[in-house]
């Protein structure tokens, strides 16, 4: 057995392994193209950073490719991410021009791997119009949309729904984030990576030195939010929540983020939140850089209770993350959170700030409560959501839709 | 025995269908045309997902009515209802249309969703795979049973059902198959066992419960 392999054994069961091992055979020597627009932050790279060798270990050809253009490429697109999360955005034609310019410029680089390829994931709208641009492709194409569409704004929606169309599948976090498709509209949550920088257990003194490293003080529980700087992620709300319990209990916050390159919005969050958090030495404002991944993890493991209060969320990943490592996390009611914070028993589902506080204390004040959901939120990270249900689910995808309209493949 | 048993593993991939309904009157008119795999999937996926504790609600028809609907009764009469009574699903579909018409009939206004809580159908694909094992006495299969993995359990024993002639799990055709007077009561143990209202891990335990005599004939023979 391979290191990688034997890596996943020691945690999920050599059981789990042979499964995918099994899975996977009749697929060996397949090309499969994965297509993001960033190879650092967010969490589509992410998954792909370990999807990617994960595959190739079960003997798949597997390659990653990244999408590149101009600043007028990244705000076009990420009016599209505002949009599709429900945002009333305006886009400029001359951005609009600047996104198929960019998709156009690509297409020419990656036109010869991507038609030969059988499989070609791409993954959410940045690289979208490629299928358009590949007319001699002979595999599969298969756009994997990670974003909440549930309420899209409707004219970017429209605009977007045009390049999207014509893919052979989709796959979708949530059934809930699903948009109507002329094609299977698969549903996969996506995972972490239990042997990733960001989730792998520590080194004796790791946790604690973060303490020193970030001037925490380690005699207060310490709350923690690790999300971009995002409105969507409601970092403003995360300070209320801190504040209303601050009344009346001593506590410190954390709020760490990590800027994507595909993100020019973030600097303008950033610059509300610290306005919102003012001289408050107990809050922690960290702006983080993307490969600041072994420091998330000890900050994660270092709170007391993990945050993720946003107002729209794709699936969380952050979530996990926190679950994974022990932790009870205080979730905003909304897509993938929902699925992961399981109300009393992984954490609690709030909708307001005034929500968040009460569960804080609540938590802060019954810590046999908060150790007994820590331990449940690792095991049911442990069976729903590690890269090898994942992996999983994408292999049996890759065989449903060489065998669409099939209800039963025997392999 | 004459045939071994294969143990096979399977896994299902869920299909969003786009369909989804508002309120009780338009859930009524889907379930008439939905694609069959939904009824099956809305029944029987939910062992496959996540999940932590068992569901208050044992089908995802019985847990809209009461967590998007607030319908109590509703859910209650959803919840009992036993898909592995029904041998044909088109027989299941309508006992859950007369289920959901008596309480559409009995009400004075089409019960609403909350916000956010919509049904969304759902239907999936199967795909299944040889493991490579073979089994060839009940002995054997009791010392494999408790290693069994979900996938394994849940095609062997739920899946079987709609793909046996009897509609029951392989386990029981395996061995019935041999028309053995030996085997007639680890038969009839494992048609009791009741698949439904359960989780696939606690099948697996129920499943090594019923094999465990054999095992220790098969150490001491």
């Amino acid at each position: 057995m391979t290191s990688i392999l034997d890596g996943y054994a020691a945690i999920v069961g050599e059981a789990v392994i042979d499964h995918l091992r099994q899975l996977a055979a009749p697929l060996k020597g397949m090309r499969v193209v994965h297509v993001n627009s960033t190879r650092e932050g967010g969490g589509v790279a992410e998954i792909l950073s370990w999807l990617v060798p994960f595959k190739q270990e079960l003997g798949l050809e597997v390659s990653w490719e990244v999408i590149t253009g101009e600043a007028g490429f990244y705000q076009c697109t990420k009016s599209f991410h505002n949009g599709l999360q429900g945002s009333p955005v305006a886009i400029p034609p001359v951005l609009l021009r600047a996104y198929e310019q960019t998709n156009a410029d690509n297409a020419e680089r990656l036109r010869t791997v991507l038609e030969e390829a059988d499989f070609v994931f791409i993954h959410d709208p940045q690289p979208a119009p490629l299928l358009r641009l590949c007319p001699n492709r002979k595999g599969k194409w298969i756009w994997r949309c990670h974003i909440d569409l549930s309420r899209p704004y409707r004219v970017v929606w429209k605009y977007l729904r045009e390049f999207v169309a014509g893919y052979d599948a989709s796959i979708w976090s949530l059934a809930d984030f699903v948009q109507p498709l002329p094609h299977p509209l698969y549903l996969i949550a996506p995972s972490i990576d239990p042997l990733s920088q960001k989730n792998r257990e520590l080194y004796p003194g790791e946790v604690e030195a973060i303490f020193d490293r970030y001037g925490l003080d380690p005699g207060l529980p310490l709350i923690t939010q690790v999300s971009r700087f995002d409105r969507f992620k409601d970092p403003l709300g995360v300070i209320e929540a801190y504040r209303l319990v601050r009344t009346f209990t001593p506590v410190q916050l954390v709020l760490a983020g990590g800027g994507a390159t595909d993100d020019p919005e973030g600097e303008e969050v950033l610059r509300e939140v610290r306005a919102a958090a003012g001289d408050d030495p107990d809050i922690h404002i960290l702006l983080l850089p993307p490969d600041a991944h072994r420091e998330i993890n000890a900050l994660q493991r270092a709170s007391t209770i993990c945050l993720q209060k946003s107002i729209k969320e794709g699936f969380g990943l952050t979530v996990t993350e926190a679950l994974w490592k022990g932790k009870a996390v205080i979730g905003g009611d909304t897509g993938g959170i929902r699925l992961q914070v399981i109300n009393h028993h992984t954490g609690f589902l709030v909708s307001t700030p005034e929500g968040a506080a009460l569960r804080i204390r609540y938590l802060l004040k019954n810590r046999r409560h908060l150790e007994a959901m820590g331990r449940k939120a690792r095991a049911l990270v442990l069976d729903n959501f590690l890269v090898t249900r994942h992996l999983r689910e994408y292999l049996t995808l890759m065989f449903a839709t060489m065998h669409a309209g099939t209800d039963r493949i025997e392999l | 025995m004459e045939l071994p048993f294969l143990i096979k593993d399977c896994t299902l991939i869920a299909i969003a269908t786009g369909e989804e309904a508002h309120n009780l009157r338009e859930f009524s008119d889907r379930l008439k045309t939905i694609h069959p795999g939904c009824i099956y999937y809305h029944f029987w996926g939910g062992m496959l997902r996540p999940s932590f504790d068992e569901p208050e609600y044992p089908n995802d028809f019985a847990a809209w009515a009461w967590r998007g609907l607030r319908d109590k009764r509703l859910a209650e009469r959803l919840a009992i209802i036993d898909p592995s009574h029904y041998r044909v699903i088109e027989d299941l579909r309508q006992e859950l249309i007369e289920v959901i018409e008596e309480r559409l009939a009995e009400s004075e206004w089409v019960p609403w969703a909350r916000s956010g809580q919509r049904f969304k159908f759902i239907r999936s694909q199967i795909v299944v795979l040889d493991t490579g094992k073979r089994v060839s006495q009940p002995q054997e299969m009791a010392a494999q049973i408790a290693g069994l993995s979900s996938g394994s359990v849940f095609y062997h024993f739920i899946d079987a059902r709609r793909r046996t002639e009897s509609g029951r799990s392989d386990f029981a055709e395996w061995l019935q198959a041999e028309e053995a007077e030996e085997y007639s009561e680890l038969v009839r143990q494992l048609n009791a066992i009741d698949p439904y209202f359960t989780t696939l891990s606690e099948l697996r335990r129920e499943l090594a419960l019923v094999f465990q005599p054999y095992l220790v004939e098969g150490e001491t023979s």
